[in-house]
């Protein structure tokens, strides 16, 4: 046990480092949907996969078979990055007004816009199942897509026994740095004041002037475009895609949210990568097969003491 | 109930062939059901034997021949809660004397049960859990050795071709997965070799942890239970954590995605066993015609367990060419038939089992999967 | 069963209008010639409600007639399609709506109780050698047991917590079970034992004594949630959903009975999973997905939370349209997500809403809350406003 622990500490912590980054990225959008809506927004997990089959998409089109260095592979990251974000934000904001807006017309419970979630959930991943990914990437629908490596995977440096990759830096320095960005918007920016506005008093905001539907908006375009970075992220680090690819990540995602506090966007980044660590951590002593218990039973837990998760809802409001 | 003019208007996905219009006229037809995951996510693995066994059929019915056969088919996507709906629909509504399927070991237990009591005699082309044969089903049958004598059969070949001092065994957490994984440690064990091992779920992406046991287990070889998709996957992850040990795997990863998703550069080398006899265009005699012919119907290579659909569709041929139109009266013939299949030898042992149990190998070279013979004759590349 | 009726239970309510009338009818002809349907019920005398029941139960065990079948399943044999997916539906549904629909509790892993029911059979029929019978009173107090388990740790959670928690132990209870060798990993377990002969029907592989099997359990069922409903246990839920807060101020031991609702829920889903079992004759772990939580909570939102006609019609038609469908095969899962959406644009109240919901709906504060209700403002659609 002991040994085991030495010997695959660091590299499972790298590991889990990467996949927390993309936990992290998505599990925004769940927080700021929740935070602004109160809602789970159930087919955030599709935005993701949509913006990962964007950055395939671009791929292809650009003909990259070999990898790529330098300035080259630092353009075609942008160009990645921003299709995927453009994709899955402008997707987040369609979502939002066939799937949510009329129920919110109407002032539907919150349950019936789960329900509508869920929906519009299995609507998109069959879309690309049956129609996109025949015909888009030339491929049996229910497949998995594989997706050309555009980097070497070379070792930089090294912590003990543990290989830091070009690959897992450039993931985990992206996702910090889209966060950064992120919490700057929403914190300083006058957009991000009526996003919090709108957080903590719907009603109050509203009488201040705030366009809701703006806020709402804005909120999905946001919520979208970090997930489309993560599957971007996501299609660069592991280079398979499957029509369903969002919905265990959508989970985890979520869990990583509720774990830091939904509603929080800070705790989003906490959640994501303490959900990320743990799995690997605790699968050193359990075996892979246990990950997925092990984050459910370390929520649950954290969720007896702490109800609101690691962090709380403070950043917007504690009325639950 | 055996013998069915082919009136029945039918509609839906379901029926294929060619045999509806032209069966009038008195003439006979007998219908056989073929059931498998035709649309799911592992169809893959069943539509090559769909298409060997659409192909014997063809042949069969092109000779005109005094009994017809209708070949229907049935899409459980590999749920086994379907395939109880839909065996009840293919004997019940549909009277089919005989079913090809179904294609994996969870379906048919589900269904071995319904099948025996109805009496309908079934030929799986691809289902290899060991336990099927245990149940005492009269009816059932298949033409593949179970993963009982895979398992030994790749453990054999790997002690031979690299005396491993150490064995990782992994898999995802699938049922087959499991089952093969267990049956190539148990056979490791049994030779002696230490083994590590470890599991993970069948929807995870991210496969650091397990890629951190087997680096640090410092195994000579790994072995991988499962399916192509999860185990291209981990092989490129595996590769590009510079783990370097060679991956070995099974009848459910041999199949050209296998490369697609690990990349060409990563599978190079990765070695597959399976009781599967595939066959490439430089083969000679009877499985270069059923070569020659599979790539005219299809227009595709023979893939996996197209010769098995093709032998196990054979086998009912041969019953009904024999004047045998019932269920009963087939299921009698199959306790006896005797024929060189295109897979291999086909005579049934009681228990339903094909007599024949050769594992072949195969390895990925230049990109593509070579067959490098049986287990026991078989040298690496 | 004694007719107690809807209006009389409605009485009690905090945001109950009394009478029928207190909702205006929006002018969409669906829901009107439904809410027709309502009136009518709510005012039919005793004999006529009667009358109803028994009309249903008799259709209820003709409805396995081949002339139906023909049409309603041409592709796929209509009396398992009755047993599993139709009956096995809903009878969950019926569990679930007690948690959701009258206890207002977000059940994303209903399929956990579903599967404890069905691994209870399966493990002690074959591992022990039991009855049927016996192992169904077993399994159904092990599932309430697991309900409890699960409750008591999490309700004190209020709304998306409890969601993606109780989404997690659904995932847990499939895991574990994938993973445990005892009970047949992966695997699963063969030969369960069908339930002994009973009036001369054996059950075997046919379908049919299984389909009577099941109508009598959701029979029982509903008897036996319509009982609690309108009981002193029902009007605790409906305050507890309304407004916990409130229902622990006047008194209501919310806690308790939270924890009463989960472990009735999780009885009838631990019942859908035993009868099942005993047909199936298999169970693996990858009968229990979470997709089938999901599926048995769109039955129950999209036929009308709280409402248990609505609830088994919903139920109904989520297992029997993509059966009916089969000729779309590879579609018709694109167009259920589409309908879904458009369904919960049109009438987000389901189509069989109780009363109730109806008015919670109209006042803007459902009992899950409402989404971004208080956004909408004084443009919120008129038609929907209660009339005071």
């Amino acid at each position: 046990m002991l040994d085991d622990l030495s010997s695959q500490f660091l590299p499972s912590t790298v590991g889990g480092l990467a996949a927390g980054a993309i936990y992290a990225l998505i599990a925004l959008g769940y927080t700021m949907v929740y935070g602004v809506l109160r809602l789970i927004n159930f087919a955030h997990s599709e935005i993701f996969m949509i913006g990962a089959f964007a950055s395939l998409f671009v791929l292809i089109t650009m003909g990259i078979s070999a990898p790529l260095t330098g300035i080259a592979l630092v353009g075609m990251l942008l160009l990645m990055m921003i299709v995927s974000m453009a994709a899955a934000g402008g997707a987040a904001v369609v979502l939002e007004q066939v799937a949510y807006k009329p129920l919110r017309k109407k002032g539907a419970s919150r349950l019936a816009a789960l329900i509508s979630a869920i929906g519009a959930s299995l609507f998109l991943q069959e879309l690309f199942a049956l129609i996109v990914i025949p015909e888009v990437f030339d491929t049996p629908g229910r497949n998995t897509v594989p997706v050309p490596r555009i980097a070497d995977r070379d070792v930089l440096f090294s912590i003990g026994n543990a290989n830091i990759r070009t690959d897992h830096v450039i993931v985990i320095v992206a996702a910090l740095a889209m966060m950064i960005v992120l919490d700057q918007v929403v914190n300083r920016s006058r957009m991000g004041r009526g996003i919090r506005a709108t957080a903590q008093d719907p009603e109050a905001a509203v009488l201040m002037g705030v366009n809701i539907d703006n806020v709402v908006r804005l909120t999905f375009l946001l919520g979208g475009a970090m997930a489309g970075v993560a599957g971007m992220l996501y299609a660069f680090e592991y280079e398979n895609l499957i029509f369903n690819v969002g919905f265990i990540l959508g989970v985890k995602a979520f869990t990583a949210a509720v774990l830091g506090g939904i509603g929080n966007i800070r705790g989003a980044l906490v959640g994501g990568f303490a959900l990320g660590l743990i799995e690997n951590w605790g699968a050193i002593f359990l075996g892979s097969e246990w990950k997925d218990v092990t984050a459910f039973v370390v929520l649950v837990i954290v969720l007896m003491f702490r109800p609101t998760g690691i962090l709380g809802e403070s950043l917007q409001r504690a009325r639950a | 109930m055996a013998l069915t003019l082919t009136l029945s208007a039918c509609a839906g996905s379901g029926d294929d062939g060619n045999g509806g219009d032209g069966g009038g006229d008195g003439a006979s037809t007998v219908t056989i059901g073929f059931m498998g995951d035709l649309t799911g996510e592992n169809s893959a693995i069943v539509i090559p034997p769909r298409d060997g066994a659409k192909m014997a059929i063809d042949e069969y019915n092109a000779g005109d021949p005094d009994v017809k056969i209708e070949l229907k088919e049935y899409d459980t996507q590999g749920k086994p809660e379907q395939a109880t709906a839909l065996v009840a629909q293919a004997v019940g509504q549909d009277k089919i004397t005989a079913l090809i399927g179904p294609a994996f070991s969870g379906e048919s237990k589900a269904v071995g049960a319904q099948l025996d009591e109805a009496g309908i005699p079934s030929i799986s082309a691809s289902a290899t859990n060991p336990g099927l044969a245990e149940n005492g089903w009269k009816f059932w049958h298949r033409v593949v050795a179970n993963d009982n004598d895979q398992g030994p059969g790749i453990a054999e070949f790997l002690t031979k071709a690299f005396s491993p001092k150490k064995a990782f065994i992994i898999s995802d957490d699938q049922e087959y997965s499991v089952g093969l994984a267990e049956s190539v440690k148990a056979s490791f064990d049994e030779g002696g070799v230490p083994t590590e091992t470890d599991k993970f779920a069948q929807t995870a992406s991210d496969y650091s942890s397990s890629v951190e046991k087997i680096r640090s287990s410092n195994a000579d070889v790994i072995f991988f239970g499962g399916y192509y998709a999860q185990g291209g996957r981990l092989l490129k992850q595996l590769r590009d954590a510079n783990v370097k040990t060679p991956f070995v795997s099974g009848d459910g990863s041999l199949d050209a995605q296998l490369v697609t998703a690990a990349g060409a550069p990563a599978a190079e080398g990765a070695i597959l066993g399976c009781p599967c006899n595939i066959p490439s265009a430089d083969v000679e005699g009877a499985l270069k015609t059923f070569y020659d012919n599979f790539k005219k119907a299809t227009g595709n290579d023979p893939a996996i367990y197209a010769t098995e659909g093709y032998d196990a569709a054979t086998a009912f041929i041969k019953a009904v060419e024999a004047g045998n139109t019932t269920s009963d009266k087939i299921n009698e013939f199959l306790s006896t038939v005797e024929f060189e299949g295109v897979s291999k030898p086909i005579k049934f042992k009681e228990n339903g089992e094909p007599e024949a149990n050769d594992i072949f190998i195969y390895e990925v070279v230049d990109g593509t999967v070579t067959l490098l013979g049986t287990s026991a004759e078989a040298t690496l590349k | 069963m004694k007719g107690n009726d809807v209006t009389n239970n409605d009485n009690g309510t905090a945001t109950g209008n009394g009478n029928g009338n207190g909702v205006k009818r929006s002018s969409n002809p669906l829901s009107g010639s439904m809410d027709r349907m309502r009136d009518w019920w709510a005012g039919a005398p005793q004999w006529q409600r009667w009358g109803v029941y028994v009309a249903l139960i008799v259709g209820a065990l003709i409805l396995p007639a081949p002339w139906i079948g023909a049409f309603m399943s041409p592709d796929n044999d209509w009396t398992t399609v009755l047993f599993f997916p139709i009956g096995v539906y809903m009878l969950m549904a019926i569990g679930l709506n007690v948690v959701v629909g009258m206890a207002g509790l977000l059940d994303l892993g209903f399929v956990a109780f579903y599967a404890i029911g069905a691994y209870s059979l399966a493990y002690f029929g074959t591992e022990y050698g039991w009855n049927f019978w016996a192992t169904l009173v077993i399994g159904v107090a092990i599932t309430a047991v697991s309900g409890v388990i699960l409750g008591a740790p999490t309700l004190r959670l209020r709304g998306d917590y409890l969601a993606i928690v109780t989404l997690g132990f659904g995932e847990i209870v499939r895991i574990t079970a994938n993973n445990t060798d005892e009970i047949g990993g992966a695997r699963g377990i063969t030969n369960v034992p069908h339930p002994p002969d009973m009036f001369g029907q054996k059950f075997l592989f046919d379908p049919a004594p299984y389909y009577y099997l099941m109508v009598a359990t959701i029979v029982l069922a509903i008897i036996f949630s319509r009982r609690l409903e309108i009981s002193r246990v029902g009007r605790s839920w409906a305050a507890i959903r309304e407004d916990e807060d409130a229902a622990e101020l006047m008194g209501v031991p919310t806690f308790k009975f939270k924890l009463l609702a989960f472990a009735v829920g999780a009885i009838i889903g631990g019942l859908a999973g035993t009868v099942w079992a005993g047909q199936a004759n298999f169970v693996a772990p990858n009968s229990f997905p979470f997709i089938l939580s999901a599926t048995i909570l769109v039955a129950v939102v999209l036929g009308g939370s709280g409402n248990l006609p609505g609830v088994m019609v919903g139920a109904f038609l989520i297992a029997w349209l993509p059966e009916r469908f089969r000729e779309v095969q590879d579609y018709r899962i694109l167009f259920f997500g589409a309908v879904l959406v458009l369904l919960m644009a049109l009438r987000p109240e389901g189509l069989l809403p109780s009363r109730r919901r109806r008015a919670e709906l109209a006042e803007g504060t459902g009992g899950m809350g409402s989404m971004g209700a208080e956004v909408a403002g004084p443009t919120s659609d008129p038609d929907m406003e209660v009339s005071k």
